[in-house]
């Protein structure tokens, strides 16, 4: 046989040195990346930590609870503000240049079309587009100028969105405090979260999908609501609403507000916003500081409407609306509204992380309480070692003294995968432990293989040495074909798989891969060592 | 120790018949139920919430579909765990509601109406969109684990690797073209299957069309199985599948590995014959390689916990079906061939 021939050889004490060097070697590197995974790497020495590797297994959500989150963005709604911002603008700008128009309105995520009174303005309005709005291409039909968004200026302002939004729930996340979240962007405008060890989910999910889109107001007081409500808004106005609790029945109530359309300060400007208790009423308010370009605008609001009410609006509901008693030039204001500490503290944090630039959505909820993630790591560990012990045992009665053999090959494989996985720095997940608990069962396939090959050339009359090479060149084959088959079918799940399945992906591999190592070349040596060079006559097989 | 005794000689192939009637009848009802009743798809692929909750006690299922009344989700599934623990499994599968906001619902009308001792375990919401996707994903997932693996053992078994180039660029080129016709992947994957068959009975690579028909067979039935126990098809059991794919195989390979071992040697044999005598030969080895796994999946289904259960059933019935086909469906297929074009 081609295989006997290498192994064959005089020199067998060589060959079989190198090989326990490598066999070794490759041990060592394994136990070195096992190390930060376990719990003495903590009480390590500093010097010892800088020489390890930094990298270890991390445990996944499913094991050790927290939530996964996919948000999508809703970036249709980023052109729209964009779209209407230049709305704003463009009236002030034609208003200074004295042009007159009928009309001017978004079309849909098109653009904007202005309706002119006269249509030599034309050209002036040409020209503060051209100068101000690279972003726009100007399409003129007699007095109708439609100002389209050009596709790559929109693509912009839906990646912007994205990466906006990404930004401002890192911030967000941060600021909750939590540790090792996994904050990314995703194909298609989603972002995912991962927050490992969250005790409350709920109040997670809601700071981070708040929009926190703070705006300020003015009630119009000179129409009356009731009318509003019967459908007669009038023009420049709208309806929304305050949402509060009746103390005694525990019942929402909503209160409608009649406010003018026009929005005078948002929240871009807030410097700061923290938690403070009222004196007189013990209840929690925030108190939000503007930067001095908001203090400005806050000054100048206050001053020109004293006596009007102005309304404080988060995400289209109406948090509360007092009357203005004095211009206000400290830059400060402040929200109240029946707030519990809690709710307090998370509008804080959102009013200080900033708001979203566009709503998201939560397309993609998996949530696992830290109970539930306890029990998985038991419930999988029992089963690794009934399974395991079940297999070991087997190994070691059907095939004496080469079953224990494989049995080590079979804790060295595990070894294999617990530190390729810490190598990798992958994440370990309840399918993950069911692919390590399959691969043991998998593992010993291989010396199956080789100790019937064995068996059937002892039968043969063949003497020891040459049954074992026989046994291992005829096997090779057959093993390196199934394995080969069921890591086409891992990578395959790795590649198409998510989250937990790609962990059951992981612990495959690897633990395929080292199987060839540990189950061919490993047993090998100690084969070798005991029937070619101690000599022993028997095969206990 | 020894199980199966060297000398063994059953006379598989003689029973072959019997096997082809069990196999056909049990392809057919999942056909059967395929298209008659459908798969029952899980919130993964389908879109929907699924809540695990406990309680401090026992509660009746009815008492907590009461509970979900005022928020409109009494029509839920709702299931409960069997054991010690009030455990119990909440299926929302609208998707036409706010499905974000299930979650807060739902546990606020269970702290409505039992005050406390409700223990939010584990709470899987996707989105409709999400579904679609993932549903795309995992049937790709299933059309490429077969495309390379039918190229890599029609290559490897035949040691025709030009003939498995020429296969994967027609099953390419056919599949390029379905599906820029438009044609859904379902349809893309029953293609991909057609061709690799004809593929391999026209190119006379017959080992590889008896070891893709065997693994046909073996998805085809676990598949079935779940069909009849009415267990969900989720993401994990795709992933089940797919393993089941890459380890069935093993079997047959062992097999056809002696087979061709066997008709190098001089003595010739009659090929029933020797087909037989190759699957006694190394009959130890194929139930040894698959109890050793078993084992294993056995502590997974009975030790694993609720999450994995149906995970490792699928791995149950797949290795057990695969080691029958290993020995029932494929190796008798070589003979089918070989009844066909041995005569001329």
């Amino acid at each position: 046989m081609r295989i006997t021939k290498i192994y064959g050889e005089p020199d067998m004490n060589r060959g079989i040195l190198w090989r326990v060097v490598l066999a070794g070697f490759a041990i060592l590197i394994c136990l070195i990346y096992l190390i930060p995974s376990l719990p003495i790497y903590n009480t390590l020495p500093d010097w010892a930590k800088k020489i390890l590797p930094n990298k270890k297994i991390h445990l996944g959500l499913d094991l050790r609870g927290g939530i996964h989150l996919v948000l999508d963005v809703d970036v249709n709604k980023a052109v729209e503000t964009h779209l209407d911002r230049m709305i704003d603008d463009l009236r002030h700008e034609m208003r200074k240049h004295k042009i007159r128009y009928l009309k001017i309105e978004r079309v849909g995520l098109k653009g904007i079309d202005i309706r002119l009174m006269r249509e030599k303005n034309s050209d002036v309005l040409n020209s503060i587009v051209k100068r101000n709005y690279p972003e726009l291409k100007v399409i003129q039909k007699g007095k109708l100028i439609s100002l389209i968004l050009k596709p790559e200026a929109k693509t912009k302002i839906m990646n912007m969105a994205v990466e906006q939004a990404l930004e401002t729930i890192r911030n967000r996340v941060d600021q909750f405090g939590v540790s090792e979240p996994d904050i990314r962007k995703q194909q298609n405008n989603t972002i995912l979260v991962q927050l490992p060890g969250i005790k409350d989910p709920r109040r997670a999910i809601k700071l981070i999908g708040k929009t926190a889109l703070l705006e300020f107001k003015l009630v119009d007081d000179e129409h009356s609501v009731e009318e509003a409500l019967k459908g007669r808004i009038p023009p420049g106005d709208e309806i929304l609403y305050q949402i509060k609790k009746d103390p005694r029945t525990g019942r929402e109530i909503k209160i409608p507000f009649l406010l003018k359309k026009r929005t005078l300060l948002t929240g871009e400007y807030i410097t700061d916003a923290r938690v403070q208790i009222d004196p007189r009423t013990n209840e929690p308010y925030v108190l939000l500081t503007f930067d001095s370009r908001g203090a400005r605008i806050f000054a100048r609001i206050t001053g020109e409407n004293i006596k009007k009410r102005l309304a404080i609006i988060l995400d289209k509901k109406v948090y509360s609306a007092p009357v203005i008693q004095d211009e206000i030039t400290g830059g400060r204001a402040q929200i109240t509204g029946a707030f519990t500490m809690q709710e307090a503290h998370d509008l804080a944090i959102v009013l200080r992380a900033g708001a979203l630039p566009a709503p998201v959505k939560v397309i993609e909820e998996r949530t696992v309480g830290p109970s539930l993630g306890r029990d998985s790591i038991e419930k999988g560990i029992k089963a690794a070692l009934v399974g395991g012990a079940s297999v070991i045992v087997f190994m070691a009665v059907y095939y004496n003294l080469a079953g224990i053999i494989a049995d080590f090959a079979l804790i060295l494989n595990i070894l294999f995968i617990m530190s390729g996985l810490a190598m990798f720095g992958a994440t370990l997940t309840l399918p993950g432990i069911a692919g390590i608990i399959l691969t043991i069962g998998m593992a010993v396939d291989a010396n199956v293989l080789i100790f019937e090959r064995i068996r059937e050339e002892l039968r043969s009359g063949k003497g020891p040495t040459a049954a074992i090479d026989t046994g291992y060149g005829r096997a090779f084959i057959t093993i390196l074909d199934a394995n080969i088959t069921t890591l086409i079918a891992a990578l395959i799940l790795f590649q198409f798989g998510t989250g937990p399945i790609r962990g059951f992906a992981v612990t495959m591999s690897i633990g395929i891969v080292a199987n060839m190592f540990t189950a061919i070349f490993v047993t090998r040596i100690i084969f070798d060592y005991l029937y070619a060079i101690k000599g022993l006559k028997k095969v206990m097989i | 120790m020894e199980i199966i005794k060297p000398g063994i000689n059953i006379n598989f192939i003689g029973k072959r018949k019997i096997a082809y009637l069990i196999s056909g009848s049990l392809i057919l009802i999942t056909l059967f139920l395929l298209i008659w009743k459908g798969p029952r798809y899980g919130v993964d692929f389908t879109g929907g919430v699924v809540i695990q909750v406990r309680f401090d006690k026992k509660k009746s299922i009815n008492e907590i579909r009461e509970a979900l009344k005022p928020i409109h989700l009494n029509d839920s599934i709702i299931q409960e765990f069997k054991g010690k623990e009030a455990e119990y499994l909440i299926r929302v599968r609208k998707t036409n509601i706010d499905l974000a906001k299930v979650h807060d619902q739902v546990k606020d009308a269970l702290l409505a109406k039992f005050k406390k001792g409700v223990d939010i375990r584990r709470v899987e919401m996707v989105g409709p969109k999400i579904g679609k996707e993932l549903k795309q994903k995992a049937l790709l997932a299933i059309f490429y684990s077969i495309l390379f693996i039918a190229i890599y053992i029609s290559g490897r078994f035949e040691m025709k690797w030009m003939m498995s180039i020429v296969m994967a660029a027609a099953l390419i080129i056919s599949v390029y073209t379905a599906s820029s016709l438009g044609v859904k992947i379902t349809w893309l994957i029953f293609i991909a299957m057609v061709v690799t068959l004809g593929l391999c009975w026209f190119l006379r690579l017959r080992y590889a069309l008896g070891a893709i028909i065997a693994l046909i067979h073996d998805v085809t039935i676990t598949i079935g199985a779940f069909l009849i126990t009415q267990k969900e098809i989720s993401l994990a059991i795709v992933a089940a599948l797919l393993t089941i794919v890459g380890y069935s195989l093993n079997d047959t390979i062992i097999v056809f590995d002696r087979i061709r071992e066997n008709l190098r040697k001089p003595k010739k044999q009659p090929f029933p014959i020797l087909i037989n005598r190759s699957i006694n030969e190394t009959l130890s080895r194929t139930v040894l390689t698959s109890s050793t796994t078993l084992f294993v999946v056995l502590a997974l289904f009975f030790l694993g916990g609720k999450v994995i259960h149906d995970f490792a059933f699928a791995m149950l019935v797949g290795i057990a079906v695969g080691t029958y086909s290993s020995i029932f469906v494929a190796s008798p297929i070589l003979l089918i061939w070989k009844e066909e074009f041995g005569k001329k």
